[in-house]
């Protein structure tokens, strides 16, 4: 860890910091507008037939890497630096005592906003169940936080379109109030592991200290160094596949498995999709290919909402904390959800 | 010799934090006992509900995501 700290003289130091940014920004800009030249540049390059199925591969990869990668940039900044203002201890503060309903709302958003890493589940569940957030508005915010994420939100609005994008927000974010909401009136408190219901912590006040906004600009490359770090690797070969399909795959070849007129489809790729772990990185680009052959939206979607949300190694740090009865609740209430939203996609976007 | 716990299920942070205590007490000249706290039990009782957490004689000085080593030192030397 060799980035950057910002120390003394906060104010010239976040006034230059603030001017790079901006700088950075337009830079950025001026780059991505010229990707569809780039891609078409370097395919004439290349010793391949204009219009082969290599060249239509080529050209996918050639223009989608760089767009992908410019899009995360960018966007898991913005959210970095955002994130710089929220903490599982500020948002637990927030949620603590609030009713069903409202808080189930309040804690799907939240769930976007606070810096959550999956290594920290557990001990977040039990910080927050101790503390005296309701169970079914922690369970909001844990089903909320992993599915409703950048990565994935800027990866369908990159590749897919904005109104998919968009609408996965919207029933991403349905997913996780009406999910709480139903595990908190069944009262399961009861099904907690034992030992975590007889904690009680009460609430460690941190020491606050304000950030200066070069420290937000810094936070946000922080993220950008862990997050694209850690995803790089999976776009780019998520985008590889999604290049073959996309050059080899004959159209519309899927629309009899994964169309919307099959039905079954959707059941059938949620419970392909929970053992399966990967991130929204390397499976939207995949995702995007099958779409242009036939598969239906809603269908994929609810693959990659059973790959993010329902995976089987969360489930398994889960189970430190849950009885394996409150576990198949919570797998089964998530589960309808998305073969809900998966139909709904199918219906609206067929 | 102060007296530090950190607060974490073993995760890849939680490892680098435990580190850069370390190397912050090195670098100042404290004597430092580090000890990692791993049972969520345990951890939970502190009242964190983010890891890494990093506890100096008792007292919760951080929680989530990894300290800065300005600040590990400011920690270590009050």
């Amino acid at each position: 860890m060799s980035i950057w700290h910002p120390t003394v003289n906060a104010q010239t130091s976040s006034a230059r910091w603030i001017t790079a940014t901006i700088a950075a920004l337009v830079a950025w800009i001026l780059v991505y507008s010229q990707l569809v030249p780039f891609s078409d540049w370097v395919v004439t390059l290349l010793p391949v037939t204009a219009g082969s199925s290599l060249a239509e591969s080529i050209r996918f990869f050639v223009y989608d890497t760089p767009k992908v990668l410019m899009l995360l940039v960018l966007i898991v900044f913005a959210m970095g630096v955002v994130r710089s203002f929220f903490s599982p201890e500020k948002t637990r503060a927030l949620l603590a005592g609030r009713r069903q309903g409202i808080g189930n709302v309040l804690a799907s958003m939240l769930g976007i906003l606070t810096p959550f890493c999956s290594c920290s589940a557990v001990p977040m569940f039990i910080g927050f169940v101790s503390a005296g957030v309701p169970l079914g508005v922690t369970f909001s915010f844990l089903i909320a936080a992993p599915m409703v994420n950048e990565v994935a939100l800027v990866l369908l609005f990159g590749l897919i379109g904005w109104n998919v994008a968009l609408a996965y927000l919207g029933f991403g974010l349905a997913i996780a109030v009406v999910s709480g909401w139903i595990i908190g009136r069944f009262k399961l408190e009861h099904w907690l592991q034992p030992w975590v219901r007889d904690i009680r912590s009460g609430v460690v006040a941190l020491p606050t200290t304000a950030l200066s906004s070069a420290e937000r600009i810094h936070e946000g490359l922080v993220a950008v160094s862990d997050i694209v770090g850690r995803v790089w690797m999976w776009v780019i070969l998520g985008i590889a596949v999604g290049a073959v399909i996309h050059g080899y795959v004959p159209d519309d070849l899927l629309a009899s498995i994964m169309g919307r007129d099959a039905w079954w489809s959707v059941p059938a790729v949620v419970v392909m999709g929970i053992p399966m772990y990967s991130n929204a990185a390397g499976i939207i680009p995949v995702i995007e290919a099958l779409i242009e052959k036939g598969a239906a939206i809603g269908t994929v979607l609810a693959f990659m909402m059973a790959v993010i949300a329902l995976s089987l190694p969360e489930m398994i740090i889960l189970r430190k904390v849950l009885t394996i009865r409150l576990l198949a609740v919570f797998v089964a209430v998530v589960g309808s959800g998305i073969l809900a939203v998966g139909y709904l996609f199918n219906a609206l976007f067929g | 010799m102060r007296d530090v716990k950190v607060l974490g299920p073993g995760c890849k942070r939680c490892v680098t934090t435990a580190e850069m205590v370390q190397a912050a007490a090195d670098r100042i000249g404290v004597q430092v006992n580090i000890e990692k706290v791993t049972d969520y039990a345990a951890i939970a009782s502190y009242g964190i509900a983010s890891t890494p957490g990093i506890v100096i004689d008792g007292k919760v000085v951080h929680a989530g995501g990894l300290p800065k080593d300005d600040d590990i030192a400011k920690w270590l030397a009050a």
